[in-house]
């Protein structure tokens, strides 16, 4: 039976997920922020079949709050075999841009929580001697671009700390897993017609989980953003500056 | 939530479509959404209507594609309560393996939840269980206003009926719950009998709604003559613990990639199609079946309204209640093999008389006939009008969620209970099917 940690559980990505997985007769752990909405979550996992579901509230940005979460997800089930980080906001670009208190917020939410968490998980997981650590960056990783540069910088620092830590935990057969969606179909998206570029989240979820059982290290959902990718890491500077993006 | 352009949204016959602002919404604690002071709302949820039903064109939607979560199964007492917007595949895929079956299927399993209470939607066992409504508890409705009503038969009885095939238009639907019936594994017992006219095709029909859990005949629609209203009677029992047969494959299956230039279905591919399916098998056979096979069998093919074209196709589903209803059927067949029109889905099913809880319920005692028709303009909508004036006659009434173009008179004839409901609709919700039935004109 598979054991795993969701923090931010109530995510479209993370609930799609958590489906898939209690699908599979998992055990979860769910964290989000909200309360009343990760203990529906909850309640709508264990009647698609997990085998136990915990949960609890905790907002990512209480730092102090992470060692005993962790603690407590731990005990739960007795170890952890996945942990999945799919919390974040979507930044509003222009608001960060006329606001420094909000950006420092974003870089928080973003990147340092997920810094913080990795940091107390990672030692866990090696003492363990294995178990997966799936951490949801985002193809605007790959490049700042003025729409959302902030969010952008803030998924570029959790990639680039992914990397290092998987070299750290790969000879403790830790899986360290670098998961960079494209355009995502979610309740938040709903305005907005939809072209082949998006991708719903059961789909992203069925990715996220193929990924961990192939012991993937970095994997773009789906993955025609890889090309994509690349080709945009490519353009020089001195073009790229010029173009609207 | 951010209020974005407008995008076209069509629904399931591809015949109605238009420009709408989506609200998405995703768990039952959410607020009603602020929308703009002038504009009108719809909740939609798989866009499975074949008409304008399901669409506000001009107006909003409020998608609850996501507001797809279970609540509690109760394995033993058959108790299944989730949110709106969880499909009936959903339901199926948690309810099966432990021995349940929702009371009432209707031949897609990918309806939400909310759209099968606001059509009211019905089966092959409509003269056992009744509609869909008959066998949900209760209900949560959220008004545009904010107001939160948990609706039941016994407390508020009528919300209750005013929301149960009110198509949306009391509010939203946030999450239901429902009696699920016991079965012993996904099998049934099917029997297929040809029946070479109408009259041996009746017969046998109501013959069989005393042994027959599930019935329903498929009609030749373009035999005429002596021959006119052939068919076959399909009759089913859940099977025993111990029955087996071909399993589903597992999977999709096929899928309609895009809409050819022109339909698939025309007079010349539907006289072979339903000649072929006739005569396709022995006068009579017995076979055990998957409840998928026998409950959804064009779910196999996923996006099959393409295969018409472009131009989408209508579906015409009517009631002729009463004792004179096989003649009126007779007559409604008769206009459509002479003018040579329609599709291999041609369904005939007699109606029980349990009665149905909403006051614009469509199911009520008597016989449904339901036939999809290629969209070919003006020629079809001649005979829509013959098959109108017969419907009138004979006190009938149409199918609001397969409808996109009947007259506002005979929606307003059909369903007499029209004055109660309008206590109820709510002056923010609105669809372009009701303000097309509803302008006097």
């Amino acid at each position: 039976m598979t054991r795993a940690l969701i923090i931010g559980a109530t995510s479209a990505i993370a609930e799609a997920t958590a489906r898939g997985l209690a699908r599979r007769g998992a055990a979860l752990y769910l964290v989000g922020r909200n309360a009343q909405r990760v203990a529906a979550i909850a309640a709508d996992l264990r009647t698609r079949g997990a085998s136990q579901v915990e949960q609890e509230a905790m907002d990512v940005n209480d730092f102090a709050a992470h060692e005993a979460m962790l603690d407590r997800a731990m005990r739960a089930a007795g170890g952890l075999d996945i942990v999945l980080i799919a919390h974040g906001t979507l930044s509003d670009q222009q608001a960060c841009e006329e606001s420094v208190q909000l950006t420092m917020h974003e870089l928080s939410t973003n990147a340092l929580s997920v810094v913080a968490l990795c940091t107390r998980i990672a030692p866990r997981l090696s003492a363990q001697g294995g178990g997966t650590l799936a951490v949801i960056s985002s193809v605007a990783a790959d490049r700042g671009r003025r729409s959302n540069y902030v969010y952008g910088s803030a998924k570029a620092l959790v990639s680039a700390y992914l990397s290092g830590l998987r070299q750290r935990l790969s000879p403790a057969g830790v899986q360290v897993l670098t998961i960079k969606p494209g355009f995502v179909d979610t309740p938040m998206t709903a305005a907005f017609a939809k072209g082949p570029l998006w991708a719903s989240p059961q789909r992203i979820a069925a990715g996220i989980l193929s990924a961990i059982d192939k012991r993937r290290d970095v994997v773009y959902l789906p993955g025609f953003w890889r090309p994509v990718m690349w080709i945009i890491r490519m353009i020089p500077e001195r073009i790229f500056k010029r173009v609207a993006l | 939530m951010q209020r974005g352009p407008p995008r076209i949204v069509s629904s399931w016959g591809n015949v109605a479509r238009g420009e709408h602002h989506v609200y998405g919404f995703r768990s039952r604690f959410e607020d009603f959404p602020d929308i703009p002071g002038e504009s009108t709302i719809l909740p939609f949820g798989n866009g499975r209507s074949y008409g304008d039903s399901c669409l506000n064109v001009g107006g909003a939607l409020l998608e609850t594609r996501f507001l797809d979560r279970f609540i509690r199964f109760d394995a033993d007492q058959g108790i299944l309560g989730c949110e709106a917007g969880v499909q009936l595949a959903d339901i199926l895929r948690v309810v099966v393996p432990a021995g349940w079956l929702p009371c009432v299927l209707p031949g897609t399993q990918y309806v939400t939840v909310g759209g099968a209470i606001a059509n009211d939607v019905h089966g092959k066992n409509h003269h056992r269980a009744g509609t869909f409504g008959c066998h949900v508890t209760r209900f949560e409705l959220l008004r545009p206003d904010g107001e939160r009503m948990s609706c039941s038969a016994q407390e508020t009885p009528d919300w209750f009926a005013a929301t149960i095939g009110g198509l949306g238009l009391t509010g939203l639907v946030t999450w239901a719950e429902m009696r699920l019936r016991r079965v012993a594994g996904p099998w049934l017992d099917v029997e297929s009998i040809r029946c070479a006219d109408l009259h041996e095709l009746l017969e046998l029909s109501m013959e069989s709604a005393k042994d027959f859990e599930y019935t329903v005949a498929w009609v030749d629609c373009l035999a005429q003559g002596r021959r006119l209203g052939r068919g076959i009677v399909q009759r089913a029992n859940h099977a025993g613990s111990g029955a087996t047969g071909r399993r589903p494959a597992a999977g999709a299956g096929f899928a309609v990639p895009f809409a050819p230039p022109v339909s698939v279905v025309n007079s010349a591919t539907l006289r072979l199609c339903n000649a072929g399916h006739y005569h396709r098998r022995a006068r009579r056979t017995r076979t055990v079946e998957h409840y998928q096979r026998f409950f959804f069998p064009l779910d196999g093919i996923r996006h099959w309204n393409r295969l018409y074209g472009p131009r989408g196709f209508h579906q015409y589903q009517c009631l002729i209640p009463g004792e004179s209803a096989a003649e009126s059927v007779r007559r409604l067949l008769g206009a459509i093999a002479a003018a040579g029109e329609g599709s291999l889905l041609a369904v005939l099913k007699c109606f029980g008389d349990r009665a149905s809880p909403g006051l614009l319920s469509f199911p009520r005692s008597g016989i449904t006939l339901a036939l999809d028709f290629p969209n070919r303009g003006a020629a079809l909508a001649a005979l829509f009008e013959r098959l109108d004036a017969i419907v009138a006659q004979s006190g009938g009434r149409l199918y609001p969620a397969k409808d996109a173009r009947m007259p506002g008179r005979l929606f307003r004839a059909g369903y007499p209970r029209l004055e109660e409901f309008l206590r109820f609709t709510h002056p923010r919700c609105s669809s372009s099917f009701w303000r097309r039935v509803m302008a006097r004109a």
